[in-house]
């Protein structure tokens, strides 16, 4: 699944205005769009099938859902500094809607509480996401492309500017400190932890507490109909567990993270990259780093399991042409893989073989957001537990509590019964012997 | 026959229960740690431990300085005489109701079994576990004092400590119970005067 020959649905969130085929000019001034970021009066919105392009008259999508005519000079003349909302506008939909694609930020976080994040809290600390994702001349700090995950203290010196994204930036590598005391071994221990665990791994201790988030996304299931209409099954969680466009769909709220070793980089296959198809789910995106690398931390993730078209011949991850108008192949119009397939791949410049099988993925989508206070945080036994902690499947470092070397405990166990029966039997002993006489 | 004789003075008395009070919670909480108890939860527990095993440091430095000072140091020195009849006394004498060969008297308060255990301790596992203690609570620092160990061996060692001194108890307060009367050696060392 890509942007590539689905541009004028997915460019309406995936930056450049007018992105309307592989043809875009990623260079020109006039394609980037100001307003998207800058507008401060919450008209400016952007037509979902438009290519990247507000509507400028009154416009209906989907037969539901009206897009009102945007004002440009209105907005204009009202532009702003960036808000939670305005970047929210497609950051907290990504993945086609409210909270699908990350599960660590959604629409509650326009106004969230303090207990959904500690930071953005409107009553608090009142974070934008600027306020982290510091810019230097609109170049936006990110943290999973090329920033290494741990970080040290970053300062208010200019050249700090832009590179304050981190944690670690603001609270330092050994953060916790006592607010009373003079001394307090328990944050000197938590502080210990810095080296090899991240602030995120204790202090996001659930993800998608705010709306629910799709764990699960079956493509080949998609496209089956009802008497020729369209099916949408609504799950528990409000959320469609099958849609005839999308396929088979799984949700989650609330829910713990996965751990991994994670040195700020992504492994990801990339378009046309060969990949076996075996019983374990193909990793797409797969955070880099082992407990090897001084730079890895154990960090949380969400993982995406889903079921993509694959290519059983040339080996590679489809990309299908999901949207267009009928005829042209798109699998939302025409409800055929092969078709989809075939104008995907061709709009990528990528082989095709014609044949279309359905293999198993997963990808890891790094939790940074949504940091609950401090009276959540993961407490001790979460990880320092024998069995099922949620470090359980970590290696490489000696964890108490939950490793040991079992022959030690063995030996030790059995000398200690063993001397304990012997002094039992001699005792008993004695006690008999004592009543005869 | 029987005479009595005070033995264990104030200080030593002393150390000697309030030394037995924090190995006891050391095992239990150290045991915790390592996952093979629940009784306090792990935060708790490993605080506990820590304060713990800080206030078994200071009541060893006094007992060193004690020991010095006064000269009892010399009640730990080894011993060869006895070792063997002894050893025949708790497997075959104290069933018959024979005496115990050591004679306890205020200048060799420790028979020579005793003797060897106590210095064990003194000389071996309690040095175990003081530095592997304290390695394993700055194990952030051991690349800049230049020590090559990993926390796993380091873990390992303090844990067969552990073990050590499980033992240790076990026997230890097993014997204490074979005085005449049974009671004899405990009210010994909970008065400081015991019946020889």
């Amino acid at each position: 699944m890509a942007v590539t020959s689905n541009w004028c649905r997915c460019t309406s969130c995936h930056a450049g205005y007018g992105w309307k085929d592989k043809n875009f000019d990623f260079d020109k001034v006039e394609n980037i769009d100001c307003l998207v970021c800058h507008d401060t009066t919450g008209t400016y919105k952007k037509f979902p099938t438009d290519c990247g392009y507000p509507p400028l008259k009154d416009k209906v999508f989907a037969g539901k859902k009206l897009f009102k005519a945007v004002n440009l000079s209105f907005v204009a003349q009202h532009v702003g500094p960036s808000t939670r909302e305005s970047c929210g506008k497609c950051h907290f939909y990504s993945g086609g809607g409210d909270g699908v694609k990350r599960g660590d930020i959604d629409s509650t976080l326009i106004a969230p509480d303090k207990k959904l994040d500690v930071h953005m809290d409107a009553k608090g600390l009142n974070f934008t996401c600027a306020t982290c994702h510091t810019t230097t001349a609109h170049e936006i700090d990110g943290r999973h492309y090329d920033t290494p995950a741990p970080g040290g203290l970053a300062l208010a010196f200019p050249k700090y500017q832009g590179h304050r994204v981190r944690c670690e930036s603001c609270h330092g590598l050994r953060p916790h400190r006592p607010k009373q005391k003079l001394f307090d071994w328990r944050l000197v221990k938590l502080n210990d932890h810095t080296d090899r665990v991240a602030c995120q791994t204790c202090h996001i201790p659930l993800y998608a507490r705010g709306r629910p988030t799709n764990i699960y996304w079956d493509w080949s299931t998609a496209g089956q109909f009802k008497d020729g209409k369209p099916i949408v099954k609504m799950g528990p969680l409000g959320r469609p567990v099958y849609h005839s466009k999308k396929g088979t769909l799984k949700w989650g709220k609330d829910l713990v993270p996965v751990y991994r070793w994670y040195n700020g980089t992504y492994s990801y296959v990339l378009p046309g990259e060969k990949v076996e198809a075996g019983p374990e789910p193909i990793e797409i995106i797969k955070p880099n780093g082992s407990p090897t690398d001084p730079k890895a931390r154990i960090f949380p993730f969400k993982p995406h399991l889903g079921k993509q078209p694959y290519d059983p011949v040339n080996k590679t991850l489809i990309i299908p042409k999901l949207f267009g108008p009928k005829g042209s192949g798109a699998f939302w119009a025409d409800h055929d893989w092969k078709a989809a397939a075939a104008a995907g791949m061709a709009a990528a410049g990528l082989p095709f073989s014609g044949e279309v099988t359905f293999v198993k993925t997963i990808y890891y989508h790094a939790l940074s957001h949504m940091v609950a206070p401090k009276e959540d945080a993961l407490k001790c036994g979460a990880c320092h537990i024998r069995k099922g902690g949620r470090l359980a499947d970590i290696s490489g470092v000696y964890l108490p509590g939950r490793d040991r070397v079992p022959e030690l405990d063995k030996i030790g166990a059995t000398l200690c019964l063993i001397v304990l029966c012997l002094v039992t039997i001699h005792g008993l002993a004695r006690i008999i012997l004592a009543f005869k006489k | 026959m029987t005479q009595k004789l005070y033995l264990y003075s104030r200080f030593e008395r002393f150390w000697h229960w309030s030394q037995a009070v924090l190995i006891i919670f050391l095992l239990l909480t150290g045991f915790e740690i390592h996952g093979s108890l629940e009784i306090f939860g792990y935060e708790k527990a490993y605080l506990y431990h820590i304060y713990v095993g800080v206030a078994l440091v200071i009541l060893t430095a006094f007992a060193i300085f004690w020991h010095l000072t006064t000269g009892a140091w010399r009640h730990y020195w080894p011993v060869k005489e006895k070792i063997p009849q002894i050893c025949y006394y708790y497997a075959v004498g104290i069933f018959r109701g024979e005496p115990h060969p050591f004679e306890k008297r205020p200048d060799q308060k420790l028979n020579p079994l005793q003797r060897l255990a106590y210095l064990f301790l003194k000389l071996i596992l309690f040095p175990l576990q003081f530095v592997t203690a304290f390695l394993l609570m700055s194990y952030q620092w051991w690349s800049y004092l230049g020590i090559e160990a990993t926390f796993r061996k380091v873990a390992l060692w303090h844990t067969a400590g552990a073990f050590a001194f499980l033992f240790f108890l076990i026997i230890h307060t097993y014997l204490t119970t074979t005085g005449r009367p049974w009671y004899n050696h405990i009210r010994g060392m909970v008065l400081g005067w015991e019946e020889v």
